[in-house]
């Protein structure tokens, strides 16, 4: 399975943030969005992936871009570890069918049953401009994520 | 990214450093001072000094990461403004030997332990006088590819390994054995 690349439209879907909510990837329409597909909450790190992207938000936003984490874990596991890690980022369930989106982007683990910890950055057309696939155990940063935002905001002037 | 990361803003004059600048081993790290892991590593980081001695400088720039660590911003300005009295690495070592005192509360006994001018810090700091700094760190780590903290940059590059002593000293130790 191989992540899907960039110039490919993104493929839509629907998740559930909490018990009672669900967001869509076309809600996002217009605005730059960027998809964080992680492993597993709770990873035994106060400075993990997540925990950093809560930290750039103004870096995010002068590009006005959505980030949205998802993972396997239900919903239920996804709030008491948003509270516990105080995150701004919505993360989204990716629990029934299990893994479906992350197949759908080429990004889930047959092995491990998780998805593998892959970014992609999807301009306001919803086309993917940006795709990167970490090795499960390094952390990318987010250097790749704001220099493929910066070059789309410069192909738009 | 696709390989390793690289340090955007290499080691200089700008940066608080121990050891000499020729050194053929530059190790930079971004820490946080209420981050456990960056605590843990303190020691580390002195061990290597000791086993590295003059070929080996060392560079600590911040990257509180104030979301999730509430006394983390405020740690970093206290160090920062004690280096302005010229106590940087004092109030650096404090803070990580004394890491599970951290609080704002105790940034005065801190202060009078280091003979600093507590008032003058309080201004310093009120006044935004290392703010700047502590953004271009920050801006610095991020372009960097900073991903956690503790990061550490050997020689420019990325530390994706484990941060412990013997992991530490291979890895400089294989930098050494490649450098002319």
């Amino acid at each position: 399975m191989t992540a899907l690349k960039p110039g490919i439209k993104a493929p839509d879907f629907s998740l559930a943030t909490t018990p009672d909510q669900k967001v869509s990837l076309s809600e996002f329409r217009g605005q730059p969005v960027v998809l964080v597909f992680y492993p597993a909450d709770w990873s035994p790190v106060c400075s993990d992936q997540l925990a950093l992207y809560n930290e750039l938000q103004s870096e995010f936003a002068e590009f006005a871009a959505e980030i949205v984490g998802i993972s396997v874990d239900g919903v239920w596991c996804h709030l008491a570890f948003s509270k516990d890690r105080k995150l701004h980022i919505p993360l989204l369930a990716d629990f029934e069918p299990k893994g479906a989106v992350a197949r759908q982007y080429g990004v889930y683990r047959e092995q491990d049953g998780e998805c593998e910890r892959a970014l992609f950055v999807i301009d306001g057309a919803g086309v993917i401009r940006w795709s990167y696939v970490s090795p499960v155990g390094i952390n990318p940063g987010a250097d790749g994520i704001l220099k493929a935002l910066e070059s789309m905001a410069r192909g738009w002037q | 990214m696709e390989g390793y990361a690289r340090l955007t803003l290499p080691a200089s004059a700008r940066d608080h450093a121990q050891g000499p600048a020729e050194a053929p081993l530059t190790l930079v790290e971004y820490g946080d001072y209420q981050c456990p892991y960056c605590g843990a590593v303190y020691p580390v980081v002195q061990r290597l000094q000791k086993a590295f001695g003059k070929k080996l400088r060392f560079v600590f720039r911040n990257f509180p990461l104030t979301q999730s660590h509430p006394y983390a911003l405020i740690a970093a300005e206290t160090a920062e403004a004690a280096g302005l009295q010229g106590k940087f690495w004092e109030m650096h070592d404090l803070l990580f030997e004394r890491q599970a005192a951290l609080k704002p509360d105790i940034i005065p006994t801190w202060c009078e332990k280091l003979g600093l001018d507590l008032e003058k810090l309080g201004q310093e700091i009120a006044q935004g006088a290392v703010e700047g700094r502590i953004q271009q760190d920050r801006q610095s780590g991020i372009r960097s590819g900073v991903n956690g903290t503790p990061t550490f940059f050997v020689n420019g590059a990325r530390y994706d390994g484990a941060p412990d002593f013997g992991s530490l000293t291979s890895l400089l130790e294989s930098e050494l054995a490649g450098s002319p």
